[in-house]
């Protein structure tokens, strides 16, 4: 049968093509080192997950950024220079999210726009306090992405502070008594929870239910809705992915439950993108806290969502006006530090130049005006969303404190 | 009421449990195969759904006819192409090819259909009845019928008819079967077909209470189910409908009492104490390994 | 690798050899072969550390060559356990998450005692490395332990029962490590968010020392008594109960050895990436694994060996084939099964004692194919 191939001659054969392979790879990345930064480009980096199960965040934040330098370049880039993006693919995993920084870092990127989710953000941010890489995240809202080193940025709002937000929200709306369903396994989930039920005490909100945890990968969640129903909430708190909280929120509605659901900015895309994940009747007179939506009037905004749909051809999300944001914070630095011209992409002070830059600028992002007050984390509004008739509307904005 | 609801709760995911938990049985009754791609094949069946209803825009019953078809032609496939050379290879080496086959149809799926949800639309509007206050859930009660009845007419299949008593001869001894003039790999294959048109059958149920397809979706549902056809005894019928309502009722009360992030934790606890105190799970025959 | 064929084929091995050849051939001692691969491995760390102090190897590089040494030691670990037992534990994952967060957690807990920081792993201070090595030998033993509290009920079971046990398990720990924080009052494993700020102590040359020792450590213990006892469990159980092997014992042996090398393998996983998730520990890497193992060939240490070398380079190497990777693994793992169920290698194994003894005796080169076919009937 398949013995045909000897022992012998396989080891011969595995023998030369694992040192063939070898070889290649460090052929390629020897060859990748020599294309850095030069004096008609300067190189930045770009990672996130493009492949894998969580790949519709990276490939939205990717197009955010990309539409930002695309638009930079045809204007001419920086300082006569163009951005020459270096966007890799890590799968959502830290281990890949480590390697692909590594690369970066040889390919002489003077900064990096990512990472994407928490857990491979969290590694690249402790890894790139050595090199004192200016790292800007689109989408990274652990509270401890930003607690290495001063080099790394978010975009967005984090964990802790959308769920203080929205107990705020909450005790403002008079809801008196909540319940709260999370996904136990997601870091996201159980940092916006922890806050809210934090803040929510606080506030004078009471509990009916301890907070009810689900796994990932669940799909049934009426043991622990029955639960919280029959304490008959006045909102039920539910800061899961859109993904779930479709699901959630329709099971809610089959047992009866007619209150109100409380979201945070995991909720965006619901509703509006190709396909719907709960009906409109059911996501009436629901909130969420975000940064982006569609429907909003602001010029700025449209401008964005004309540009993107000529792009790509479709509506853009929160992602990816978060990509555009983030692009927007490391592009407006560069060119800070061009106009200067204290330091060539070479230097590694340009590196700290770029993240000073960033700690002392401000710039008219899509999803609000960004600034960082000697912190990792920016100051800037958010939006309250609410439902009617299935679309989305802005309820409320609520300036950063 | 409350409790009632969280009873009808936990028969509903019970029944989906047994019925793929079924067909994890019926193929190890007679191949002694753990036969991994079970909740993977539901997967597909769902993704079918979706794809006739959503992208086709034909109608629900035509779905749940391609979704049924679907599974059972990928069933028989599976077992053709990846079991059938490996009839007399060593059980690692079957086991394994399980697992290959799981990993390829996820895999395959996601680099088709992508790995965000797809939402299945509605086949029926099924109303919720409301008795004494408390609200039912119309396709938990259909769920819960459906399986009752899939049972019943399994058992009579293989108890009654001549397609199950070749069977159970294949199940009891492959080669004396053989040698009785009864068709050997005709009759894995039937299993395979009846136990996939099951599988069938859950995903489109599946799609009914959950409403998305997911890549992943078949391997917490797989597990669970193929805990559950362990639990109550695999190769057994009545034991996989025991299985699988058991495994139901502990996750659904274990999150009613408040441990819910420690419900999967509470299942494999439950699998393993049932398996150190009755090796071959509560209905299963005890079988001496010959020399 | 530089280590040696598995004892239980060591014997008819030797002697076919000496019925054949009479007395005249030069033999290499035990001890002059341990030697001579010892030199070697110390040769190969050498060139290898000054590859990298050199700036031959840039850092994205060692980071992978790091994290082939981890994969090694995981894939050879559940060899011992797959190869040489003959079981199928799906939980090898969770043994590497169990030594990842034992090891991590105790290096961070015990950085601020002796008055270290994140940078002492990476300058080398010789306070961490004894931190260090007490911190991989305590993340092997955690998960040792653990693989005894598992395998005691596990091992009871046979075949695929054992497979779904392992699995539960596997599960189980994940659950535990998401949700320990909650039972125990303080943070300890950070939940879901993960474990950060592990300081990096792992480097190519304690990695690969720990991949040598990991190395040398199962292939003695295969040689000897032990490991023919667990040989014969695997060749058939029921004879080797007859003939006064205590299965139990063995069975429980070489799993716990198993989980413990995992446990390491685990450990240095954490100090190579620095942060640890539950999530990523799940049924997927546990699969990972087992399809080095598969290909490979199981029962052989080479083939362990060479397949995670090639399948942690390849997904690197081919960066825009990951859409495919998976389903290539799957396709690989199903087409092995079909044409080649012992896996590529089988349970060959390469010698460097007795490739040094063929090139003495100047047998490397004359046409040996023959003798060398019958071995591996003899062997297979």
């Amino acid at each position: 049968m398949a013995n045909a191939m000897s022992r012998r001659n396989f080891v011969k054969l595995s023998g030369i093509a694992a040192a063939g392979l070898g070889g290649a790879s460090i052929l390629t990345a020897c060859g990748g080192g020599s294309s850095s930064s030069d004096d008609s480009s300067i190189k930045v980096g770009l990672m996130g997950p493009y492949s894998g199960d969580v790949a519709q965040y990276g490939l939205a934040v990717r197009n955010g950024a990309q539409l930002y330098v695309k638009q930079l370049n045809d204007k001419g880039g920086i300082n006569n220079k163009k951005i020459d993006l270096d966007t890799q693919d890590e799968k959502g995993d830290a281990t890949e999210a480590k390697n692909v920084y590594d690369k970066m870092v040889e390919d002489g990127v003077v900064a990096i726009i990512g990472d994407v989710t928490s857990t491979p953000s969290i590694a690249v941010a402790q890894a790139s306090v050595n090199d004192n890489m200016p790292l800007v995240s689109a989408s990274a809202t652990a509270a401890d992405f930003i607690k290495y080193g001063k080099n790394a940025f978010r975009a967005c709002i984090t964990d802790p502070y959308q769920g203080k937000l929205m107990a705020d929200f909450a005790a403002k709306q008079g809801y008196k008594t909540y319940g709260a369903i999370f996904n136990s396994g997601g870091d996201y989930e159980v940092g916006v929870k922890d806050a809210f039920v934090k803040e929510a005490k606080s506030k004078g909100l009471s509990s009916v239910a301890d907070p009810q945890g689900y796994s990932a990968g669940d799909t049934d969640f009426k043991a622990q809705l029955t639960t919280i129903i029959s304490g008959n909430p006045d909102c039920i708190f539910c800061p899961n992915y859109y993904q779930d909280d479709g699901k959630i929120v329709t099971q809610a509605r089959q047992l009866g439950y007619k209150g109100v659901f409380l979201g945070a900015d995991g909720w965006s895309n619901i509703v509006g993108g190709d396909q719907d994940y709960a009906s409109a009747a059911d996501l009436e007179g629901c909130y969420y806290d975000c940064s982006f939506t569609v429907n909003n009037d602001d010029e700025k905004v449209q401008q964005f969502i004309k540009d993107y749909k000529a792009e790509y051809n479709a509506d853009p999300s929160n992602f990816c006006a978060l990509g555009y944001d983030a692009a927007m914070v490391v592009m407006t630095a560069i060119e800070q530090v061009e106009k200067d011209g204290k330091y060539k992409p070479s230097d590694d002070d340009y590196k700290q130049a770029i993240i000073d830059a960033i700690s002392s600028g401000s710039v008219d992002g899509v999803t609000g005006t960004i600034k960082y007050d000697g912190t990792g984390d920016p100051v800037k509004p958010t939006l309250v969303i609410t439902f009617k008739d299935g679309k989305e509307s802005v309820f409320d904005t609520i300036e950063a404190s | 009421m409350t409790f009632l609801t969280q009873v009808l709760n936990g028969l509903q995911l019970g029944s989906i449990y047994a019925l793929v938990a079924l067909g994890y049985t019926m193929v190890y009754g007679i191949i002694l195969l753990l036969n991994f791609a079970h909740g993977d094949i539901i997967m597909v069946g769902a993704y079918i759904s979706w794809i006739v209803m959503a992208q086709l825009g034909m109608s629900p019953v035509l779905a749940i006819i391609l979704s049924v078809v679907g599974c059972t032609v990928l069933g028989v496939l599976i077992d053709k192409v990846a079991y059938a050379p490996l009839r007399n290879a060593p059980r690692l080496s079957v086991l394994i090819t399980a697992i290959g086959v799981s990993y390829f149809l996820e895999n395959g799926a996601q680099l088709v259909f992508g790995a965000d949800a797809k939402v299945v639309p509605t086949y029926f509007n099924l109303p919720n009845p409301q008795v004494g206050g408390a609200t039912f859930n119309g396709v938990a009660i259909l769920t819960v019928v459906v399986t009752a009845v899939s049972t019943i007419i399994l058992t009579l299949l293989v108890q009654k008819t001549k397609f199950g008593k070749a069977m159970r001869a294949v199940s009891e001894d492959m080669g004396a079967a053989r040698l009785m003039g009864i068709n050997v790999n005709n009759t894995i294959s039937f299993t395979f077909a009846v136990g996939s048109a099951l599988a069938g059958i859950g995903a489109v149920l599946y799609s009914m209470a959950y409403t998305q397809a997911t890549p992943t979706m078949g391997i917490m549902l797989g597990t669970k189910a193929f805990v559950a056809a362990v639990l109550g005894g695999i190769g057994s019928i009545p034991g996989a409908v025991i299985g699988g309502l058991l495994v139901g009722f502990a996750e659904v009360f274990v999150s009613a009492m408040g441990f819910s992030v420690w419900r999967d934790a509470v299942v494999f606890l439950l699998l393993i104490i049932v398996l150190i105190v009755k090796p071959t799970g509560i209905l299963g025959r005890t079988m001496n390994e010959k020399v | 690798m530089d280590q040696e064929l598995n004892g239980g084929q060591e014997r008819p091995y030797v002697t076919a050899k000496a019925s054949k050849h009479g007395g005249g051939r030069k033999t290499l001692s035990t001890k002059k072969r341990y030697i001579i691969n010892a030199l070697l491995f110390v040769a190969m760390l050498a060139i290898g550390q000054g590859l990298i102090d050199g700036d031959f190897i840039s850092r994205y590089q060692t980071t992978v060559i790091e994290q082939i040494g981890i994969y090694i030691i995981m894939a050879v670990s559940l060899n011992v356990a797959t190869g040489y037992l003959g079981q199928l534990p799906l939980g090898h994952a969770g043994f590497m998450s169990v030594g990842g967060y034992s090891c991590a957690i105790f290096i961070i807990r015990m950085m601020p005692v002796f008055d270290l920081n994140m940078r002492s792993f990476v300058t080398g201070e010789p306070m961490a490395v004894v931190l260090f090595v007490v911190g991989v030998l305590f993340g092997g033993l955690m998960a040792g332990l653990s693989g005894l509290i598992i395998g005691i009920p596990a091992l009871r079971l046979k075949g695929d029962y054992l497979a779904i046990i392992t699995l539960g398990f596997a599960e189980i720990i994940r659950v535990v490590m998401l949700n320990i924080d909650g039972v125990v009052g303080f943070e300890l494993t950070g939940g879901a968010k993960g474990l950060t700020g592990i300081p990096s102590y792992t480097n190519f040359l304690n990695t690969f020392i720990v991949v040598g020792i990991v190395l040398f450590l199962i292939h003695t213990m295969m040689k000897s008594r032990h490991g023919r006892a667990i040989l014969a469990i695997r060749d058939n159980e029921i004879a080797a109960e007859a003939t006064g092997v205590n299965t139990t014992y063995y069975k429980t042996l070489a799993f716990v050895v198993s989980a413990f090398f995992a446990g390491v393998g685990g450990a240095l996983y954490a100090g190579c990436i620095g942060v640890m998730a539950p999530a990523k520990f799940g049924f997927m890497k546990s699969i990972e694994i087992l399809v080095m193992v598969v290909l490979g060939g199981m029962g052989s240490m080479l083939g362990s060996v060479l397949s995670a070398t090639v399948l942690t380079i390849l997904p690197e190497a081919l960066r825009a084939f990951a859409d495919y990777r998976m389903v290539v693994y799957a396709v690989v793992l199903i087409l092995v099964m079909i044409f080649r169920p012992q896996g590529l290698l089988g349970t060959y194994d390469f010698s460097m004692g007795d490739f040094l003894e063929k090139l003495i005796n100047g047998e490397l080169f004359r046409g040996k194919s023959k003798q060398k076919s019958e071995e591996v009937e003899a062997n297979a």
